[in-house]
């Protein structure tokens, strides 16, 4: 019992003793909001677990069979105000912690916006979040920076009390994106967008990995997160800028390749609709994106015509076997690109397909490779608002 | 000898002189039925995922694009049928008549297997045309949930011809009973899942 | 790792003899000493003449009792390979800094730790706390054997086969590198092309079969079999919590094996349920394994909360404080399991008020499982506690468990879990929970019962050894994992960059070594026990002044139990019955009604075993044949209409005339 409360001690006490307890000494607001809860609940909760084990010692000492002056009772099992007392103590304890949990998981959704850069700062009305498109590629970090065009892989700098905005994404499996030093986390999913929003409040250097085990190469999933002053993050992104190579679609599909331990790398441009196409899992040219098939799907698909309307997945990051007794691995042929739907609509003329036109997949003309007047579109009837994915 | 007195008068039994009369098989009828709840519980799933991702064609095929409701009626009457005359094999079982319990299973198990071959004709028809478990995350859940209640049907009909034969051997002992009122609760059960595939599958996706 | 794609040969599937991974040394030694240790104990088996004793008296028992004891020889066998992988996983981290690789490679060690979690939740801790059940449950209602003794037996194989499936993927093949719950899209053909994922679905699905099998049985036992005037408010604490187990088992493994059968068709026939592309959705996958996972953690403790309640009870030489409030302590939990299973996944983004009223369900499961710590609490007050082995490892339980669920409680706060999530810190309150609740129960329950299973209770010396070092091993092992937790360590990590953080992984390393010390204990404990049975033995069948029923017949019990049905006035009953004078009867013995043995359930769980391993390795031949086989067992086994007999009422009275003469050569008042 005695091990236990050190132990227990240790816990509690250990970041005083000088050790980098990261979790419970964050430099970013938001963090540092989730350690004070942490504290809190911890310490709601010790009001009735310290009793419990004094308690238990003091029972199991106090009655052991040796001591025979206690008072021994062997028919006493009831005691309605004792039965009342040990359901209402845990009840009390659990009301005031669900009352910090609801306004805590709602204050402290990772998907609101921020209101303070740190306690008794609120943000400025007219600021402007940095947004930072993140995605978890196997086994590394791609990060995108619309503001400034630039993409980096295993390395994200950011100005201190700036509000940060996250768009989180995946490429081929689960991940968990973690700043600890900065906030919570929250899952990386392909085909998925989450949000993240926080702001780091110290200069500095901190770690930030994938917390959710994704394969072979997840121990070195790790990336340098930089906190730095404006001017060090001005220099910090002409240092980027400086870099040749700029991320197309091409060079992503090579970058989205498994490798392990990948060196910090830099591009000085960046394709800006990849980081959509990627949430939408179509960087891969002539695969249907899936805002696009989803908008199709809540239309009613596109009937027994778009069966067939699959390609043999010539590209993949696993060079993939099919299923043993299923077909080869096929994609959804992509029917248009987002630019050419979008000149389509503003077009007078009747709408390529109609249902007297079959549509047949391979006879497909494939998107980037015609002129958008011969591109298939919806029938007009069922205009898809594409802007609106 | 069993009784000992406790205080004044009141002699408190401690045990049974007699072997409590068990009837074999007591707790059968409830543990089949337990049996059958978590069997629901899986169709409960798979409805679950075809509730999630039954929209999902992948720009493929929707159900209204796929079923033939004429069919599907056809085949849903043959289930329904089939559990009528399951019941008639009952009501005889009842009588304890043999041979129309036998007969009446024989036309249950008749329909059974016209319903399974309706079944596999629609999977044949949708997978020539293309529509199939792989083109998208709706025929996947569909052809699931169909292809298990089909299962259920392929081995109920086993067990109800298992059942045939051991009753034309054994006559309709108590065990056999049992076990007939197994299947009949198996059956029955069975109907009402594709009750819930007729309506939730078929209707509402033609609806839709 | 991406194979290349294997040509299907139509005899030998996938499988060549690449399969066998002579290139690590470490799977080659285990495979020989595992070799030599299997040769040694078929030769001894076959010297000594004992199969047909074993197939008789046990492999083909349909004796709940001796199903029981099967079920804690799988659980003891399979804890020491999950515990192997538990020390080279300690070792790996204690050594991967500072640039050091450490000495597993990333394709061995995350199998090592999905092999861990899958053989600890389904091979260790359920076949324990099935077996436990299995062995207590009959005996404290006063039944024969339970509702149905054929299926018992078949439960217990297929659940060995499921075992004997993981086991094999240590020398054939590989095992899953995706997690004890397999997520996709990791665990899809994709990103695991390979037989690991497959063996990880077949092998629980295997088990699952016998899991839930298991689990019907025991609820028809406890609802039909109760001994006349046990209502149920009269049951003792751990029937009543073994009923709600067995019907969250029922409830939730149909829910495991659909999705894993899900998943299957995904590998085998290229379905979209969990996929990226096609309309498949991976979060369905984490959902629903979840709804049967939270399930699950209450199945491996309600057991163990009843164990808890008899001990106290027994040795605190008192009635449990609150019968009532327990009752209804433990089915509220049975119900509250299956409304918090998001908070497995808070991170997923599912929004505030989602993740709130997840978070809040999960904390109000604390208020019934605080107050039956209140009931244990005092119980001990006003009694007179004697201290062996079963109540020290109870109060063990309470320090212990206490600290896990109050850190379980900070992980329900969903900003807590977003710093906390998938972290170490998350390692340590689970196995917090689990070790300190599952397992110290499970040791409780072992030193409690042995003496009624066998005859002769445990050597106390050793028993103090292996619980000292249990315990203390623990702490040592976990506590630094609460640290590194809030060092921001997150777990399944083969290297580690931070010098700083090896000293805590070293420690916990030592914990380790001393559970393993602990683990050792316990198992001398149990030879030396055997060796000196005779200074040991316990003729009275009630060594410790035990309350329930299952202390009222002799150690170990006859096969049929009890001579005569008991009836019960109590919910202590065998208390009552000693206090009201009740003298066991001598005379009037009838024949008893009992069922028979029988091998189908051995030859299902072998076909099992071939049909899974012909599906794993694509041998299609083997799999059709396995299946028609299980096809044709099960229906021959239907025309067997002679599955009882009755033990003559001489039997009966030779065996009672035993007992007499040894109750009366013991004990002199």
């Amino acid at each position: 019992m005695k091990r236990l409360r050190l132990a227990l001690t240790a816990i509690l006490l250990a970041p005083l003793a000088g050790c980098n307890m990261v979790v419970l000494n964050p430099s970013g607001d938001v963090a540092m909001q989730q350690r004070d809860l942490v504290l809190i609940s911890t310490g709601l909760m010790l009001l009735v677990i310290l009793p419990v084990m004094a308690l238990t010692v003091l029972f199991a000492w106090r009655y052991r069979q040796s001591n025979t002056q206690a008072t021994y009772d062997p028919d006493w099992d009831h005691s309605t105000k004792l039965e009342l007392v040990i359901w209402a103590v845990p009840l009390l304890i659990i009301i005031a912690l669900g009352a910090f949990t609801w306004m805590g998981t709602h204050l402290l959704d990772p998907y609101r916006p921020i209101g303070r850069v740190a306690s008794g700062k609120p943000v400025a009305a007219d600021h402007s979040p940095l947004e930072v498109d993140v995605v978890a590629l196997d086994w590394k970090w791609l990060f995108i920076l619309p503001e400034y065009g630039i993409a980096t892989v295993n390395e994200l700098a950011a100005p201190v009390d700036r509000p940060l905005r996250f768009r989180i994404t995946s490429s081929s499996v689960m991940n968990s994106f973690y700043i600890p030093a900065l906030a919570g986390q929250i899952y990386a999913m392909p085909g998925m967008e989450t949000k993240l929003h926080a702001v780091i409040n110290e200069p500095g250097d901190f770690v930030g990995f994938s917390a959710q085990y994704s394969g072979h190469g997840f121990s070195k999933m790790r990336f340098r997160f930089h906190g730095l002053d404006q001017a060090g993050f001005d220099q910090w992104v002409n240092e980027v800028k400086q870099a040749d190579g700029m991320l197309d679609r091409a060079t992503y599909l090579k970058l989205e390749q498994p490798s392990e331990g990948d060196p910090v790398r830099h591009f000085s441009g960046v394709d800006p609709e990849l980081f959509d196409a990627v949430v939408n899992m179509c960087p891969e040219p002539g695969k249907m994106c899936m805002g696009e098939m989803m908008a199709i799907d809540a239309k009613g698909g596109l009937g027994l015509e778009g069966i067939r309307n699959t390609l043999p997945l010539t590209y993949d990051k696993y060079a993939r076997r099919g299923s043993v007794l299923g077909p080869e691995p096929r994609m959804v042929a992509g029917i248009c690109s987002r630019a050419e739907a979008i000149a389509s609509a503003d077009r007078k003329d009747p709408p390529l397909r109609d249902a007297s036109t079959p549509l047949i997949g391979h006879g497909l003309p494939r998107p980037f490779a015609d002129p958008p007047s011969t591109a298939m579109t919806l029938s007009s009837a069922t205009p898809l608002d594409l802007d609106a994915l | 000898m069993s009784a000992v007195t406790h205080g004044v008068a009141d002699p408190v039994r401690f045990h049974l002189a007699e072997e409590p009369h068990h009837p074999d098989g007591g707790s059968t009828m409830l543990g089949f039925w337990i049996y059958l709840m978590s069997d629901c519980l899986i169709f409960a799933i798979l409805f679950a995922s075809y509730g999630v991702i039954g929209g999902n064609y992948a720009a493929g095929p929707a159900p209204k694009d796929l079923f033939e409701l004429p069919l599907v009626a056809v085949n849903t009457s043959f289930l329904l049928l089939s559990s009528i005359t399951y019941g008639f094999a009952m009501l005889e079982m009842a009588r304890n008549r043999q041979g129309a319990t036998l007969a009446w299973l024989a036309v249950t198990g008749l329909f059974g297997l016209g319903f399974l071959s309706i079944e596999l004709y629609e999977f044949a028809h949708l997978i020539a045309e293309g529509a199939t478990p792989q083109r998208s995350g709706f025929l996947s859940a569909f052809f699931t949930l169909v292809g298990t209640h089909g299962l259920h049907v392929t081995f109920g009909t086993i067990w109800l011809v298992t059942l045939m034969v051991q009753v034309s051997r054994h006559g309709l002992i108590e065990a056999n009973r049992r076990r007939l009122m197994c299947l009949s609760m198996f059956w029955h059960f069975l109907d009402v899942i594709w009750i819930g595939v007729f309506t939730f599958v078929y209707l509402l996706g033609v609806l839709r | 790792m991406t194979e290349p794609s294997i040509p299907i040969s139509p005899i030998f599937g996938r499988l060549t003899l690449a399969a066998l991974p002579l290139h690590e040394p470490i799977l080659v030694v285990t495979f020989i000493a595992v070799a030599l240790g299997g040769a040694a104990v078929v030769g001894a088996l076959t010297y000594f003449r004992l199969w047909g004793y074993l197939w008789r008296e046990w492999f083909t028992s349909v004796d709940h009792k001796k199903i029981g004891i099967m079920y804690m020889v799988l659980g003891l066998v399979m804890l020491l390979r999950g515990f192997s992988d538990a020390l080279m996983m300690r070792l790996q981290q204690a050594i991967a800094f500072g640039g050091s690789d450490g000495y597993l490679p990333a394709h061995h060690y995350d199998q090592v730790f999905t092999a861990h979690g899958v053989i600890m939740i389904f091979f260790v801790a359920m076949p324990f706390v099935t077996g436990l059940m299995n062995y207590v449950v009959p005996l404290q209602i006063g039944a024969r054997d339970v509702s149905f003794p054929f299926l018992n037996n078949f439960s217990f194989w297929m659940t060995t086969a499921g075992a004997i499936i993981v086991m094999m993927s240590l020398f054939i093949g590989e095992f899953a590198q995706t997690g004890w719950l397999a997520f996709p899209p990791l665990s899809g053909l994709g990103a695991s092309p390979y037989v690991g994922v497959d063996y990880y679905i077949w092998a629980l699905q295997v088990a699952g079969v016998g899991t839930t099998l298991s689990g019907i049985n025991l609820v028809c036992t406890i609802i039909k079999m109760r001994a006349p005037g046990m209502s149920l408010m009269k049951m003792p604490v751990f029937t009543w919590t073994s009923l709600c187990t067995n019907i969250l088992i029922v409830a939730s493994f149909p829910v495991l094996t659909a999705v894993l059968a899900l998943l299957g068709l995904d590998r085998y026939v290229g379905t979209n349920f969990f996929t990226n592309d096609f309309g498949g959705n991976p979060m369905m996958y984490v959902n629903l394994i979840w709804i049967w996972g939270h399930p699950e953690v209450y199945i491996l403790i309600l057991p163990l909360f009843g164990v808890f309640s008899e001990v106290t009870a027994t040795f605190s030489g008192k009635k449990l404080f609150g019968y009532t409030s327990m009752v209804y302590a433990t089915v509220v939990i049975t119900i509250l399991s299956y409304l918090v299973w998001l908070h497995h996944f808070f991170t997923m983004g599912s929004g505030a008020s989602v993740n709130s009223f997840f978070g809040i369900t999960t904390m109000i499961i604390s208020i019934p499982t605080g107050a039956k710590i209140f009931n244990w609490l005092f119980t001990m007050y006003r009694g007179r506690i004697r201290f062996e082995l079963p109540m020290m490892w109870t109060v063990a339980f309470m320090l212990t468990f206490v600290i896990g669920g109050m850190t379980g409680v900070l992980l329900a706060v969903p900003p807590a879990d977003f710093v906390l999530h998938n972290s170490l810190f998350l390692i340590a309150h689970f196995h917090n929970v689990i070790i300190g609740g599952v397992l110290f129960g499970l040791f409780a329950a072992i030193a409690y019962w042995w003496p009624k299973a066998f005859g002769f209770k445990l050597d106390p010396f050793w028993g103090h050894v292996s619980f000292w070092c249990w315990v203390v091993g623990f702490w040592f092992a976990f506590a630094p994992l609460y640290v590194l937790g809030l060092m921001g360590v997150t777990r399944r990590m083969r290297v580690f960059d931070d010098p700083s953080l090896q000293i805590w992984f070293v420690i916990a390393a030592f914990g380790a070594v001393l559970i393993a010390c602990g683990i050792a204990a316990f198992l001398i404990q149990i030879a030396v026990s055997i060796l000196r049975r005779d200074s040991l033995r316990d003729e009275t069948g009630d060594p410790w002044g035990g309350r329930t029923l299952e202390w009222a017949t002799s150690s170990p019990p006859p096969d049929y139990n009890f001579a005569f049905t008991p009836v019960i006035h109590d919910n202590d009953a065998w208390a009552d019955m000693k206090k009201r004078g009740y003298e066991r009867p001598l005379t009037g013995f009838r024949p008893i009604h009992m069922p028979a043995n029988t091998g189908t359930g051995v030859i299902l769980s072998g076909l099992s075993i071939g049909l899974a391993f012909g599906l794993i390795w694509y041998i299609w031949w083997l799999a059709g044949l396995s299946f028609l086989g299980i096809l044709a067992v099960s229906i021959a086994h239907t025309f067997n209409y002679h599955r009882d007999f009755h033990i003559p009422a001489d039997e009966v009275s030779r065996t009672e005339a035993e007992r007499t003469a040894r109750l009366a050569a013991g004990v002199p008042a």
